[in-house]
């Protein structure tokens, strides 16, 4: 069976948010439950729709198959299937995905007396995905503006997006949404890095304490943020660079529609400069 | 929300925690250690003690040189007026030498204090270097931290180092600036086939994008099972506790398998230092051995070729080159 020693005790009824004892059960490892039946349903739906685009194209190379959005021509109606409606489907299929493993999420939360953070995160990651696909699509009054899905699609999506504003990196949110990446990805490699220092010591040392991880890094800069801080300090990070991506790419038309470079004027212009 | 310990509501005010000691090979910590009590609100209130030593000063010291070169010749560069400092510092920049120049040593006013503030920065990120090392040895602790640094200072001697080594010209680095460099970022992108069909530079971005994904996923695990001391990780991984089995089952059951409490941190490690070591090969390669990354692609059959329809565009790498 697929159970760690420990877990036996753990696989307790409830916490369900919807189909009480329905789907209250384990497949292998995975907990099913009403969402993720709801998960498995819009996921398989999505990737079959997505391999009859590839069919109908008759593109089998995985790193060109492309599921692109409806012309501009359809607005914010529905568009044949063939046209950019699988698109559209797709686009259901993946929201409700998304939004069903993170209601899964909070029945596991529930089920194991933990509090809600995982899924929370998830959200954040989810509305920013919602931002590029429904939100700004829907201010900018088609479909069409949502991103295609595939692999080099999307980035030739992204690349084409960008010098559309001439050069994205002016983009304010976008200069912070790259700088919460960067910050995230660097205090992750000093968090990861610190607990095996501690936990690795050179041979022949004990292993270290809370108390050394502290004291390295007051001596390195003068503050350690501490064994709670820094994963509160992660989670803000990794959401704010979510949050910020979400932020540059909905201005970026609905309310910006020239060069990012230009939108700087304002600084030059200001008063007190005078 | 007041169960979900965001923040530390109630703080414990003790004696502040003067440190580990150290062996005798070692100088005096500085700083008398203080409290913040905003700072209590996130992590530990207490600031201070500060280690120095030799190390500690020589880094400060070329680092700050470096930065006032940098600043000083921006300022001179609007005729010393301080007020236009400040309103053009975003454009203003310290640019490399022109190409003419090759690998000699440019005038100072056309490229020597770039020379000058690049190399006072090398020698104080690898005299930090040293210190994180150094710092980590007398504390009895592994040296993970100076080896993650190592691979941020890769991605750094390829780009101010190696690749100007290799293209045979300074004037390959990178501007001092904050607009210009990216303008950089741009026109490097650009020059070589838009760098998206990089597979290196692909690569670190989905170690960005998953080194993100992973402190998401683990802050918000630990968070998650504070309520039983989850955020004491050297004990949770030494000796496991119901802290640590409850976060393991969450992902077990979520996507069917699952990390240890410490095992979580190695898988944080390398996605972290992938990302620089990654995209550093990718800089590397661009120029040096592949000066088109859209036409690479599309020669190795991953990247649509697509159809001419703006006439015949001639490839830019055929026309220049960084060859004075």
């Amino acid at each position: 069976m697929a159970m760690l020693s420990f877990e036996r005790k753990y696989r307790v009824r409830g916490g369900t948010l919807i189909g009480g004892d329905l789907f209250d059960f384990w497949v292998g490892p995975f907990y099913v439950g009403f969402f993720g039946v709801a998960t498995i349903f819009f996921s398989f739906l999505g990737t079959a729709l997505i391999l009859y685009d590839a069919s109908l194209q008759g593109v089998w190379n995985p790193w060109r198959i492309n599921v692109a959005p409806p012309d501009l021509k359809y607005g914010l109606g529905l568009a044949p299937l063939k046209e950019g409606g699988i698109w559209q489907v797709v686009t259901v299929c993946a929201i409700g995905a998304f939004g069903s493993w993170a209601l899964r999420e909070v029945e596991i939360c529930r089920k194991l007396g933990m509090g809600y953070h995982v899924p929370v995160a998830f959200a954040v990651a989810i509305f920013a995905y919602v931002t590029l696909v429904v939100i700004r699509p829907v201010l900018l009054g088609a479909w069409g503006h949502g991103f295609p899905y595939g692999i080099w699609s999307h980035l030739d999506w992204v690349s084409n997006i960008g010098y559309q504003y001439l050069h994205f990196h002016y983009n304010p949110a976008h200069m912070i949404a790259v700088s919460f990446f960067f910050a995230t990805t660097f205090a992750l490699s000093l968090h990861g890095a610190l607990v095996l220092s501690a936990t690795n010591p050179p041979k022949g040392e004990t292993v270290k304490t809370p108390d050394h991880e502290d004291t390295f890094f007051r001596d390195l800069i003068g503050y350690s943020v501490g064994t709670l801080g820094i994963h509160r300090l992660g989670l803000f990070l990794a959401l704010a660079a979510g949050f910020f991506s979400a932020l540059c790419i909905v201005i970026s038309g609905p309310f910006w529609t020239r060069g990012w470079p230009e939108w700087w004027n304002w600084w030059l212009q200001l008063p007190i400069w005078k | 929300m007041q169960y979900q310990n965001l923040f530390t509501r109630v703080q414990a005010v003790g004696p502040t925690h003067e440190g580990v000691e150290l062996g005798p090979q070692n100088s005096a910590r500085d700083i008398q250690p203080f409290l913040v009590h905003l700072f209590g609100r996130l992590g530990n209130a207490q600031v201070g003690p500060f280690y120095l030593g030799t190390l500690g000063l020589i880094s400060l010291v070329t680092g700050t040189l470096s930065i006032n070169i940098m600043g000083f010749y921006m300022l001179a560069s609007v005729g010393w007026d301080p007020i236009e400092f400040v309103r053009q510092l975003p454009w203003l920049a310290l640019e490399p030498p022109s190409p003419k120049y090759g690998l000699h040593f440019p005038p100072m006013n056309e490229g020597g204090w770039w020379m000058f503030a690049s190399g006072l920065l090398l020698v104080s990120v690898l005299s930090w270097w040293l210190r994180t090392y150094r710092r980590a040895r007398q504390l009895g602790m592994g040296t993970h931290i100076a080896w993650a640094f190592a691979a941020a200072i890769w991605l750094f001697l390829v780009l101010g180092l190696f690749r100007p080594l290799l293209m045979g010209s300074w004037s390959e680095g990178v501007p001092y600036g904050i607009f210009p460099h990216l303008d950089w970022t741009a026109a490097f992108s650009l020059r070589y086939g838009n760098l998206f069909y990089n597979p290196f530079h692909a690569l670190s971005i989905v170690f960005l994008y998953g080194s993100t994904l992973l402190f998401a996923m683990h802050g918000a695990t630990i968070l998650a099972v504070t309520r039983y001391g989850g955020d004491r990780e050297i004990d949770q991984i030494v000796d496991r506790g119901t802290a640590s089995e409850r976060a393991a089952l969450f992902w077990r059951w979520t996507m069917g398998w699952n990390a240890t409490m410490e095992s979580i941190h190695r898988w944080a490690w390398w996605f972290a230092v992938l990302c620089p070591l990654a995209g550093g090969i990718g800089i590397l390669l661009s120029g040096t051995v592949v000066d088109n990354w859209y036409l690479w692609a599309v020669k190795h059959g991953v990247a649509p070729s697509y159809p001419a329809v703006l006439g015949t565009v001639v490839d830019p790498a055929t026309l220049q080159g960084v060859k004075p």
